[in-house]
């Protein structure tokens, strides 16, 4: 495919999948009903379904799918590796524990949006400690030294949490949220989360120059004129809010962000400026796809959103390897 | 003729040891400048320091220009020769007009002209649209040279840029940075193959220990005493109808 064709054909599958997306579910209602339901506001219980229930949760799935796709191609452009992803730097884990500790001292019980505002917090406590550890300018390889540390706490911490639950239906919710899913969700968690992914994607976006001078190396890039400790503290900041917010509302949902940079790379001409916003509908579309694909295998299961990402992701991404490898690289 | 490059008692130290030892040094126009020495003389340090990617004491006369600017002014070829991602080589020799372009900006006429110059140069017209990571290491080696042409920077900057050249590739890339000198800009350049030095270089820079040991026209550089004392080799210089000739011919010790 031509370059110049890949992103109107990623853009034409988010809004395919989009609609897709908002006329499945449980309630019975044709495509015209939730549509018109959805635009014009006809029939009182359609509306509800369509505005309360279906829209959140297909807006959720883009924007959480664009925070991971666009998180992850600025990780592996920074980090110079294919397989760099988004909770390299323990964002993920630490929204994931900040969101289990609402659930665990009941706060999320008590007021709904606990949960996400936790989540929140978790991973701005990850950030401000990622950054005391690496400080806020310096290479790379202290950086995801530092995240590794922070993942690893952040999951010590988690497993606490579990082991100190006070019933097994507590651990069973805990467990069920880490799985991830975008059932449930109003638009309160579209409109809390929206601010700091946008914060985060405009952030990441201004990269793409300092991204491409990187495939020649740090030393390189920097007598290109590119600041590396500035661009550095943009991407740390950028994947904080971005997968900070889509991990609080959404769960923690992986390998979106390891494997969309990865398959579209070729497409892209491997040039890490243009892999950003492909990335970003890459991950819309994968993510769309996967949450409508687990309301049609399993309806009546509740088939969390982040089992099936990984098990797509795992073997989409076990083959990528055998390709690489039988290309001799 | 103009100065592009003055560093001033440049220092750079590793732990309390100077690894560069208060070094002073002019670059003008029209100079291709080799810098010569032993290995862990302190030739890449000083440059690196000079371009401001390194912690130092000292003036150095691009570390005073913003970092947008400094890239106009000077281009900097490092020694490891790493390119990432499976770009195709127009792609890796447009990264050198960056700093070239306004914000978000695409490649104008006059980018392009120097992509195009640049790979004509390096004899790659033919490389245009394949993968840099996968041509042989000698190829990468001269697509990267192009990149660094394409910033059309007064001075360049390189590392041992001919090391693993073949032979042809070697001289071709001593021609084409004597012709940028040529043209009067400036080519600092660490080499470790004295031959080729003293036939392309117009001034000769010998470092040893973090010092400067002798500096000048490469046949007052490349003398009988200073080769004994740094590189511990003896040598034969002649001035041949073909040019100056230079060959180590056995150590010393």
């Amino acid at each position: 495919m031509r370059p110049a064709l890949l992103l109107p054909a990623l853009a034409l599958l988010v809004a395919g999948l989009f609609t897709v997306s908002l006329v499945t579910g449980p309630a019975a209602l044709g495509l015209g009903e939730s549509l018109s339901a959805l635009v014009r506001g006809e029939g009182e219980a359609a509306v509800l379904v369509m505005r309360e229930i279906r829209l959140p949760r297909a807006l959720l799935g883009v924007m959480v799918g664009a925070s991971l796709g666009l998180a992850g191609a600025a990780m592996q452009g920074y980090l110079r590796n294919p397989l760099a992803e988004p909770g390299l730097i323990g964002v993920t884990s630490s929204a994931a524990l900040g969101a289990v500790l609402a659930l665990q001292t009941g706060l999320a019980a008590a007021f709904a949006l606990a949960l996400p505002l936790s989540g929140l917090g978790g991973a701005l406590v990850s950030v401000l400690i990622l950054l005391m550890l690496a400080g806020p300018y310096g290479a790379s390889l202290t950086l995801i030294l530092a995240g590794i540390a922070v993942s690893a706490l952040a999951g010590a911490l988690m497993a606490l949490v579990l082991n100190l639950s006070p019933n097994p239906y507590a651990a069973a919710e805990i467990v069920f949220w880490l799985l991830g899913s975008l059932a449930d969700r109003s638009m309160v968690h579209v409109w809390l989360a929206l601010p700091f992914m946008a914060l985060g994607w405009t952030m990441l976006a201004t990269l793409g120059r300092g991204l491409d001078a990187l495939t020649l190396g740090e030393d390189a890039a920097g007598a290109l004129g590119i600041r590396l400790g500035r661009m550095r503290l943009v991407l740390v900041l950028g994947v904080a809010a971005s997968v900070g917010a889509a991990t609080a509302v959404a769960g923690a949902i992986g390998f979106v962000g390891l494997v969309v940079p990865h398959l579209l790379r070729p497409l892209v001409g491997a040039r890490p400026s243009r892999l950003l916003t492909a990335s970003a509908l890459g991950g819309a579309a994968m993510v769309l796809a996967a949450d409508i694909a687990v309301r049609l295998i399993a309806p009546d299961r509740d088939l969390k959103l982040g089992v099936l990402t990984a098990l797509v992701g795992a073997p989409l991404f076990l083959h990528l390897i055998w390709r690489t490898r039988r290309a001799g690289i | 003729m103009s100065a592009l490059l003055t560093l001033d008692r440049m220092t750079v130290r590793r732990g309390l040891c100077p690894v560069v030892d208060a070094v002073s040094l002019t670059l003008r126009a029209g100079e291709f400048v080799g810098l010569i020495g032993p290995n862990g003389a302190g030739k890449t340090t000083l440059m690196r320091a000079a371009l401001g990617l390194l912690p130092h004491e000292g003036v150095s006369s691009l570390t005073a220009l913003a970092d947008a600017e400094r890239a106009r002014m000077a281009a900097w070829l490092p020694q490891a020769r790493e390119i990432t991602w499976p770009v195709s080589v127009a792609t890796l020799v447009e990264l050198g007009r960056l700093p070239h372009l306004p914000p978000g900006g695409r490649l104008r006429a006059e980018d392009r002209a120097a992509v195009e110059a640049a790979l004509e140069h390096m004899g790659l017209a033919g490389f245009r649209d394949r993968d840099a990571t996968a041509l042989s290491g000698g190829e990468q080696a001269r697509v990267l040279i192009a990149r660094a042409l394409a910033q059309e920077t007064p001075l360049l900057m390189a590392d041992e840029p001919i090391a693993g050249l073949d032979p042809a590739a070697q001289i071709t890339t001593m021609e084409v940075f004597g012709g940028l000198a040529g043209e009067g800009r400036a080519v600092l350049s660490s080499i470790h193959d004295l031959g080729l030095a003293a036939r392309h270089c117009t001034r000769l820079v010998l470092m040893d220990g973090g010092r400067i040991e002798a500096d000048g026209p490469p046949e007052a550089v490349l003398t009988e005493e200073n080769l004994a004392r740094v590189f511990h080799v003896r040598g034969y210089f002649a001035r041949t109808a073909a040019g100056p000739v230079f060959q180590p011919l056995e150590t010393i010790r």
